[in-house]
């Protein structure tokens, strides 16, 4: 269907034919790839190649002071027995668990309120995307502001609603992962405020109308009509949310630095600290395989669950 | 992480035009005057505080930062909360420019975003045309290399990524980020998901007509696409003008650094300047509110006349 330039010769034998089909494709090939190597080879030299070499290394001993051989599973027994590799992973759990159903529910609850037809909506929602879009560190640095323990307007809004002992946010090891939590939160709604939205947008009105002639109210409508209509969408949004969070990275080293002490830690960091900043380039690797798989883990089974749940 | 803002923009654009059912009902429906009139004006008066509201609840980090950033130190941390700055300190945004080599970063970081944005979107569409309007074997294997990686996290691979730059001696120079960042395959998938909607009978068309693919893609494809293109940039941009993780890693300069890590590295100097850290913050915001907004009609535009092609 592509280059069909040559005319089919009416009085050609089969056998020139052939030979120029196979012209053809060669000269396809050929042009084919000259379309795609200028990407391609910065592709396969800085993304592909990089993770093959990510499987190979974490089965690998390799550190600044000693030359790559091979480990074997060596790497991974050594993990089970790192206490910051178990509290890493614990903080990334917890912010994952704290993470996905808070945004979860704050963003159905905005796309809700904002598919709407009324005049300026789309102002509205433009307005509550931006905050995902802004940059980072000033996110973190005005978040971090705003959790001072003594005087930040987080814990006098939360002293004049009469909590006697507001917590020390970041600087508390209890309270700086809850706080890391409400800042990505704050962040990322408006990103799936705009799925969910696309989502709401696809539900056919008829389903709303014979609710309506039902005698269904607001909460039932919702209950009934909206909420599993939206499935597919609260699917693609729960498997983006986990996958997303278990990626924590920029927002904890911005933020906490995986401080105070290892209260904040995540497994991301834990790379950086053992490959980048240390050289343990065999043992950092064995950590991201492990991160690689959870992450892969938790996308299949959220998978498998929706399947059964369909079936 | 770029792959996360795919359609969004899209999506954005998209979700205006289709009416809420009981809102058309209150706009059509009953007549002026009547009391069903005032009932649907009263809701919908309603609806817009309830809207402002929360639009001011989301806001409060960002009137925060702006109205801080216009305060003394001593008057942004008060209780209890000022709101109102009680005199503006205009030169805070005069002082920051000099406290810290802040025209450097924001250059720095524009270099950097111009570039490997004006990379990625050049070689992603050439490469998508390869995709997705010629026909060749080993094709397909090809395009699933690109679409497997980005399922990988990032992290997954930075190691090796860092040990060949470091071998390469391209640490601490602009070349790890912009070799690293501008052959994403996330934008390849993105024109290529664009292209694929172009039908092939115009392709045929010019062929028959004498020209090449190149001059295809130069001609026809290019000009077709510009809201895609358009937006592939867009994104691109945003996401390196504020990628935190690269530059954190790769450079250790301080003439090389982009705004991102000379504003924390700023605060780790000067944690107790909090107006001078506001401003900075606000200013390095600023080049991403000015693309988003313009950037807004572009896609609307876009997805407009894409839409129409059916």
């Amino acid at each position: 269907m592509t280059t069909t330039a040559d005319r089919p010769t009416r009085t050609g034998p089969s056998r020139t034919s052939k030979a120029r089909a196979s012209r053809l494709r060669r000269r396809n090939t050929l042009v084919g790839w000259s379309f795609i190597l200028p990407n391609f080879i910065g592709f396969a030299l800085f993304t592909l190649v990089p993770v093959i070499a990510a499987l190979l290394l974490s089965f690998m001993r390799w550190d600044a002071y000693n030359p790559p051989t091979w480990a074997g599973l060596k790497n991974f027994q050594r993990l089970l027995g790192d206490d910051s590799f178990w509290t890493a992973l614990r903080n990334t759990a917890l912010f994952a668990v704290g993470h996905v159903p808070l945004t979860l529910a704050i963003s159905l609850g905005l796309a809700l309120l904002l598919n709407q037809k009324l005049r300026g909506i789309a102002f509205f929602r433009v307005a509550v995307f931006f905050p995902y879009i802004t940059t980072l560190v000033a996110v973190a640095i005005v978040w971090n502001m705003m959790f001072d323990p003594s005087s930040g307007p987080v814990n006098q809004f939360l002293g004049m609603l009469g909590v006697a002992h507001p917590p020390g946010w970041t600087s508390s090891t209890a309270w700086a992962l809850p706080a890391v939590i409400i800042t990505s939160v704050w962040k990322d709604m408006g990103y799936y405020m705009v799925i969910f939205l696309a989502g709401l947008q696809a539900i056919p009105e008829e389903y709303y109308e014979a609710a309506s002639m039902d005698g269904a109210g607001w909460w039932n409508k919702f209950w009934n009509v909206t909420l599993p209509s939206l499935r597919p969408t609260t699917f693609l949004v729960l498997v983006l949310l986990s996958v997303q969070s278990f990626k924590i990275f920029d927002l904890i080293i911005v933020m906490t630095e995986g401080g105070p002490g290892q209260a904040t830690t995540v497994l991301s960091q834990l790379i950086y600290q053992q490959g980048i900043l240390q050289g343990n380039f065999g043992y950092s690797s064995a950590i991201a395989m492990v991160l690689f798989l959870i992450i892969l883990l938790v996308t299949v089974f959220q998978f498998k669950i929706q399947q059964r749940r369909e079936r | 992480m770029s792959s996360l803002t795919s359609d969004l923009a899209g999506r954005l654009a998209a979700s205006e035009g289709e009416p809420d059912a009981r809102l058309t009902a209150m706009r059509h429906g009953p007549r002026r005057g009547s009391a069903n009139y005032v009932r649907a004006l009263s809701a919908r008066i309603v609806m817009y505080v309830v809207l402002a509201i929360m639009l001011i609840i989301v806001f409060i980090p960002f009137i925060w930062m702006l109205s801080s950033s216009l305060k003394l130190n001593n008057q942004v941390l008060t209780v209890p909360v000022e709101w109102w700055p009680r005199k503006f300190v205009w030169s805070n945004y005069a002082d920051i420019w000099t406290k810290i080599p802040l025209l450097t970063y924001l250059r720095n970081s524009g270099f950097l975003a111009i570039v490997i944005t004006f990379l990625q979107v050049l070689t992603g569409s050439f490469a998508a045309y390869g995709f997705s309007k010629i026909r060749f074997p080993g094709r397909d294997v090809l395009f699933f290399s690109y679409i497997a990686t980005i399922a990988i996290p990032w992290q997954a691979y930075m190691i090796p990524q860092y040990i060949m730059m470091q071998h390469a001696h391209l640490t601490n120079t602009f070349w790890s980020l912009i070799l690293l960042q501008a052959f994403g395959a996330f934008g390849v998938f993105l024109m290529r998901q664009f292209y694929m909607t172009i039908p092939d009978d115009l392709s045929e068309a010019a062929r028959i007509d004498g020209l090449s693919d190149y001059g295809i893609w130069a001609r026809i494809i290019l000009p077709l696409s510009k809201p895609a293109l358009a937006s592939l940039a867009l994104l691109t941009f945003v996401t390196t003008w504020n990628d935190y993780m690269g530059p954190f890693i790769y450079l250790s300069s301080n003439n090389l650094w982009t705004v991102q890590i000379g504003l924390r590295a700023f605060i780790g100097l000067y944690s107790a300047d909090y107006a001078l850290i506001m401003a900075g913050s606000v200013i390095s915001i600023l080049p991403i509110l000015v693309i988003f907004l313009f950037g807004q009609k572009y896609f609307i535009k876009g997805i407009a006349t894409s839409g129409m092609k059916g």
